[in-house]
């Protein structure tokens, strides 16, 4: 070739080949290596962190059981009652829709690692069963996703939430898919921002559609009926329902 | 550079394939234990709520 003919031969032709060689496969490396830590996170965040959240929810769920049943509620009767501590678990949610099993501890607030370990509870809403809206907030997918079939949950299904002093039974009234900053759906009266609640209701934020935060699905509930711990619930109550 | 650590280890080829072994379950123990939950928050599909967080 003519320009090898000008220019002077190198010493070594095979060692330039050898460095660019070695420059191709450390960065051929680097890719494959990327490749497979991403696979990584993908396993971690898919499957580890439900893993570990479920784990984690089921023993807060009995330490809370047993809490419940061992330390009754120390306030007086008909004394306000107050919110917990940011963070802190303070009731259980069960949905027979999804499932006969499902039981899942609600906290104080929706910061990312207060909903890592459960529902959170949208902090200054109502507390479960009083006047207004107890908004709740919940993975949909990952860490253990206690908000997982929240697109399956109907008009008439009932969701029960328990706390130290009462079983709140609401039942769903209807769902809607609105933006991220949609956020009257978590007014005392839904979307009626302003307006003043003369009932209990209960809402619950995903994100929608799965595995994406463009949207959030949201669910409505009303009060249908509290029983004391007392009274304890009706049988039948929890029995999953038919149908879709 | 897979090469390159591969002659640095010590041993016959079933020692440096232990030892490599070793080293990649550590590596993934470090991702899952602190880079994992340290990049999640910065992922976009696990925001739940409504308004600004």
């Amino acid at each position: 070739m003519p320009q090898q003919a000008a220019e002077p031969q190198p010493a070594h032709p095979s060692a330039r080949v050898r460095v660019a060689a070695a420059i191709v496969s450390f960065i051929g490396e680097l890719c494959i290596t990327a490749g497979l830590l991403l696979f990584a996170f993908l396993a971690w965040q898919l499957w580890w962190t439900d893993v570990v959240a479920n784990k984690d929810q089921a023993a807060q769920v009995q330490a809370i059981e047993h809490s419940f049943d061992t330390a009754p509620p120390t306030k007086k009767p008909g004394a306000k009652p107050k919110p917990a501590n940011l963070g802190d678990a303070f009731a259980l949610v069960r949905i027979p829709r999804f499932g006969k099993g499902y039981v899942r501890p609600v906290h104080e607030g929706t910061a990312a690692d207060v909903l890592d370990r459960g529902i959170g509870h949208y902090v200054g809403t109502a507390l479960p069963g009083q006047v207004g809206n107890f908004a709740t907030a919940g993975h949909r997918t990952t860490y253990g996703k206690p908000y997982a079939d929240i697109d399956t949950l109907r008009v008439g299904d009932r969701i029960v939430v328990e706390t130290r002093t009462a079983y709140d039974v609401y039942v769903v009234t209807d769902h809607q898919i609105v933006l991220p900053t949609q956020v009257d759906v978590i007014d005392p009266v839904p979307s009626k921002p302003g307006v003043a609640p003369t009932i209990a209701v209960m809402t619950m934020t995903s994100c929608n559609p799965k595995f994406s935060a463009a949207q959030r699905y949201v669910v409505h509930a009303r009060l249908d009926h509290a029983y004391t711990r007392a009274q304890g619930l009706p049988a039948g109550t929890l029995t999953p329902p038919k149908g879709g | 550079m897979y090469a390159a650590l591969w002659r640095l280890l010590p041993g016959p080829p079933l020692v440096r394939a232990l030892i490599c072994l070793v080293l990649i379950l550590a590596v993934l123990a470090v991702c899952f234990t602190w880079v994992f939950p340290w990049l999640a928050p910065h992922m976009p599909f696990n925001d739940v709520t409504v308004g600004d967080h």
